[in-house]
This record gives structure tokens, C-alpha cells and sequence, in this order.
């Protein structure tokens, strides 16, 4: 079939005949035979990403945007499919394809030419020949780059040099919006350094205890340093899952502060493992009557969501009457080992250091 | 108050007059923290606080240190990003003057919840313009002079500045535009900042 018009027909004429249904609509509404002759100049201006084609497929003019991304180089006389490529539709390789793709988007591209994407309309001119205008793709921000190319090229009507401003107005919100984002981060990090609570069971943390010891031991107050250690825990984790475990310390946590007094400092200082600080307590019998009720009290059997867990506990204690120099190391160590020798003991037992 | 606006002002207060300065201006105006978060919003009764509080410590009118603010903004290192998104506005500086009509939309184009004034732009021919804009805050029209000053050298113009009426409507600039290609000015590329 040929498209391509014979001598003193335009493309228009042919393509009015040719084309689906806005073809048939202009017809239909009385053929639109309005003609516009427009200077190089005037199409310079308003679409300085112009190409213009003869029915032979030679390039007759262009833009002066379409010179500089072409690298200044004289595009007259060329032929367009060597200089171009089409991308979408791909099989436009001839004059007689790009006329039956008039009026439909193009995607092109300037061969050899790296960040010369286009989009593209062609439409006939006046004569025998065709108009095609461009645009840059997605990628303009690159094109703009690589070809250096500044407001002067393009039309006042495109809204590319806004395009522009938003694709580095974003940049600029996105920055600050990273920075707002590193500055939270570094605040709840210190929050989280600064905390003396432990978030499971609500009470003090290792941190805290550390606070509250030291200052214990440089203080004139004598106090007794209790170290409970849960017996058979991790049995309960690993038959009930961990949320029952975490059920289990927060009972545990609960049986500490209704058996210790207002004063008192209950700390949560390993998994499961809790140290308290008693303020005043010296006499051994009253250490020995606290700790044997918490024995008692976390003997009994838990009973979370169903499932009862059982779990028991270990005391070792040290009183600071024992000291000559209160050293907080030396006073956790021997809590410690207390427990220890309590665990050894058969567990569910209370032990004081050096007794 | 937009916390990019409470912020800038921080930054050129805490750059130009150092950090013990700006503690002054904290303490003085009963800021509850030391900084602005500029993508936060904020009372406006903060950034009056702020401007009140700096005209004392500084020791320094209120509207000269707010048009120096206005110069800041675009020509300190730390404000190329504005001066970038301000350029876009025009080619030359008349087309800049221009686009000042534009400066709301734009800004709420880039960040919905920043309300900048209406300015309104008068073109009274031979080069000289009027400039009007309702004052968010006292001094605003200055930091708007300032703003204009730093722009023409930035494109290279040469221009006679003058706030003409500070009113309830609005403050009015007198703009003579004498030289708009007077010296080089900064270069722009379009597509600068990766």
C-alpha cells in the first residue's frame, strides 16, 4: 500500500482519508482545510525541538534545542532513520511507517547520541512533508545535564524548567526529612541509653541498679543486696514459646514488689535473673524471712493463658555490715555466689555470703 | 509558623552571631528547646519571641538585622539550595521579579503546609516596579529586601531598593531596576545538584 502522497496531494489529504475515526470525525464536520504558514523562526521559538521532514524522509530543518543535543552538528539533508531511532512503535524504519503512525505518541531516540530519549508527535505539514516535535522523556533531569541545555531552549509555554524546580525542590525536602530522621534516631538511642526502666516487667534495669549501688556503697546507710535467680525457666520457654516466658517474668516482677518495701530497688538485671537492694536491712534473720517468702511465692505454679508453668527460685544475699571498704563488684560477686551455693544446695533455697 | 522559616532565622542568627549569642536569644525569648525542626510546625507567638528577643541582644534595629537575614538566606554557602530554587524563577532578574508572584505556589509545590504571603508585583514601566506582600511577621518585608539585594547580584543587576510603606496591608518595596546585565553574575545551571 502506499501511503506516501503522489504529486500536488498532501500528506494531509491522504491522511484525512486514511485515518480511524478522528479522520472520519473531521470529515464528517466538513473537511478543516484551515492552513497556518508559520515562519522557521516562529516554529524556532515555539517548538524548539522541532524536526522537519521531506516526503523522502530528509531532514529539512530542526529546532535549535535538536542542533545542540546533536552536538552542533548539521542535521540538513540527513536521512531521519539514520539519525533517529524509533523505539515505540519499533518497526517504524521507512517514510511510509512513520506517515501511518501520524498522530500517535513516539518514543525515539538520537543514535549515538547517549541521554537523547524523546517523545514525539509527527503530524503532516502543510506541503508533502512532516512535522515532528519532541519532548524529553522521564529522564530529562540527565538530558538537561548532558547537554547543558538552560532555559533559552526551551519554549516559555513548557513546563520542563518546572519540572526542573520539583526535581530539586524534592531533593532538598528529602534531605531535610533525612536529617529530621537522624536526629530522631540519635535522640531515641540516648533516651533508650538514658533509660532505668526495664520496658518487659516496669522495673529498674541493670543500668539503674548501678546507679543506686554506687551510691549505696559511697553512702553512710548500711543495706543488704538480694541476688534471685529463677529456677527451671528456660524449661518454660522452651515448652510454652516466649511470650509464656515473658508472662512468667512479669508475675515474677509482681511477686518482687509486693514482698519488698516502698524503699526498696528491684532491678531485673539478666533474663531471668533479679537483684534487689534493701536499704537498712542488716539483721540476717529479716534478709533470710524476705527472701524465703519470695522462695515461697515463686514456687507456685503460674498460670498463663492456659497453661500453668512452674518455676522456682535461688537466692544468695550479702549485707554491707560485712564490709570494711564497700566495693559494688565485690558486694555483686558475692551475692552471687551465694546464689550459687544455693543453686547447689538443691535450689529453692536462700543463702547468705560468708555465712 | 512553618519551622523552615523559624529555622533559617536560627541558622543566620547561630552562624553570623555564634552560638553564645544565640543561647542568649533562647534564654531571652523563652524558647522551650535550643533548636528549630524546620519540617515541624510552630506558634507563630515563637517566632515574634525570637525576633524581639535578637533585637536585644544583638543590640541591633530590627529591620536592618532582618534584611541582612533576607541577604543571607541566598548568598551564604549553606543557602544554595534556596538561591537554586529561586533562580528557576527567571532567566534575568526582571523575569525574576516576575515569578514573585509565583514564590506561594511554588512553595507549597515543594511543601504543601509552608504558607508564604501573597506578593504582588507592579509593573510601573521605565524599570521601576512596586513590590507589596501582607507581613507574616514583623520585619517580613525586610528579609524580602534583603532577599532582592542578594538576588540582583546574583544576577549580575543593578538595583536601588527602598521599603517605601510598611502598613497594616502590607510592607511595599520601591524596586528601580537601573542595569539589568550591569556585572556577570553567578552562573546557573539548570540541572545543577544531583
Amino acid at each position: 500500500m502506499r501511503i506516501l502522497p503522489k504529486d500536488g496531494v498532501s500528506i494531509w489529504q491522504v491522511w484525512l482519508e486514511s485515518a480511524g475515526k478522528w479522520g472520519a470525525q473531521m470529515t464528517n464536520g466538513g473537511p478543516r482545510n484551515r492552513r497556518t504558514v508559520l515562519h522557521a523562526d516562529a516554529l524556532d521559538l515555539m517548538m524548539p525541538m522541532h524536526v522537519h521532514l521531506s516526503d523522502a524522509g530528509h531532514i529539512t530543518g530542526y529546532g535549535p534545542t535538536i542542533l545542540k543535543v546533536a552536538g552542533g552538528m548539521s542535521l540538513i539533508g540527513q536521512n531521519f532513520f539514520q539519525v533517529f531511532e524509533m523505539r515505540r512503535p519499533a518497526d517504524v524504519l521507512t517514510m511510509s511507517d512513520l506517515v501511518a503512525n501520524l498522530g500517535q505518541r513516539l518514543n525515539l531516540s538520537m543514535r549515538d547520541r547517549p541521554g537523547a530519549e524523546f517523545r514525539g508527535l509527527a503530524m503532516p505539514d502543510a506541503g508533502a512533508g512532516v512535522l515532528l516535535n519532541m519532548s524529553f522523556g522521564i529522564d530529562l533531569v540527565a538530558a538537561v545535564r548532558t547537554h547543558a541545555l538552560t532555559d533559552a531552549d526551551f519554549a516559555p509555554t513548557d513546563l520542563t524548567v518546572e519540572m526542573l524546580y520539583l526535581v530539586e525542590a524534592k531533593h532538598a525536602v528529602l534531605d531535610e526529612f533525612k536529617r529530621l530522621n537522624s536526629r530522631l534516631e540519635g535522640a531515641r538511642s540516648e533516651a533508650e541509653e538514658q533509660a532505668l526502666t526495664d520496658t518487659l516487667t516496669g522495673l529498674r534495669n541493670r543500668r539503674a541498679l548501678d546507679i543506686v549501688l554506687a551510691a549505696a556503697c559511697a553512702g553512710s546507710q548500711e543495706f543488704a543486696l538480694m541476688h534471685v535467680d529463677l529456677d527451671h525457666f528456660k524449661a518454660v520457654n522452651d515448652s510454652f514459646g516466649h511470650a509464656a516466658g515473658d508472662g512468667v517474668l512479669r508475675e515474677v516482677a509482681r511477686v518482687l514488689r509486693t514482698e519488698t518495701r516502698l524503699g526498696d530497688t528491684v532491678a531485673r538485671v539478666g533474663g531471668d535473673e533479679f537483684v534487689i537492694l534493701l536499704p537498712k536491712m542488716i539483721e540476717k534473720f529479716r534478709l533470710v524471712q524476705v527472701a524465703e517468702r519470695i522462695i515461697a511465692r515463686l514456687g507456685q505454679p503460674i498460670l498463663f493463658e492456659g497453661v500453668t508453668c512452674h518455676i522456682g527460685a535461688s537466692i544468695g544475699m550479702t549485707i554491707s555490715t560485712g564490709y570494711t571498704r564497700r566495693d559494688a563488684d565485690r558486694m555483686f560477686a558475692d551475692a552471687d555466689q551465694a546464689m550459687y551455693a544455693a543453686k547447689r544446695a538443691g535450689r529453692a533455697q536462700a543463702q547468705v555470703f560468708g555465712q | 509558623m512553618h519551622g523552615l522559616i523559624n529555622r533559617s532565622m536560627e541558622r543566620f542568627l547561630h552562624e553570623t552571631y555564634g552560638l553564645a549569642a544565640w543561647r542568649q536569644i533562647v534564654d531571652r525569648s523563652g524558647l522551650p528547646f535550643d533548636s528549630f525542626e524546620p519540617l515541624l510546625m510552630y506558634d507563630s507567638a515563637l517566632t515574634d519571641a525570637v525576633i524581639a528577643a535578637a533585637v536585644v541582644v544583638l543590640e541591633r534595629p530590627g529591620d536592618a538585622l532582618m534584611e541582612d537575614m533576607g541577604t543571607y538566606l541566598v548568598s551564604h554557602r549553606s543557602g544554595e539550595r534556596l538561591r537554586r530554587l529561586l533562580r528557576f524563577g527567571g532567566v534575568g532578574f526582571r523575569d525574576f521579579l516576575h515569578s514573585l508572584e509565583e514564590l506561594p505556589a511554588r512553595a507549597s509545590l515543594a511543601l504543601p503546609d509552608l504558607k508564604l504571603p501573597r506578593i504582588r508585583l507592579v509593573d510601573l514601566g521605565g524599570g521601576e516596579f512596586t513590590l507589596s506582600m501582607a507581613a507574616p511577621f514583623p520585619g517580613a518585608g525586610y528579609v524580602l529586601m534583603g532577599l532582592l539585594r542578594a538576588m540582583a547580584d546574583d544576577y549580575g543587576s543593578l538595583v536601588f531598593l527602598e521599603m517605601t510603606g510598611q502598613r497594616t496591608a502590607g510592607d511595599v518595596i520601591h524596586i528601580q531596576l537601573l542595569d539589568e546585565d550591569f556585572a556577570e553574575g553567578r552562573r546557573f545551571d539548570l540541572a545543577g545538584l544531583a
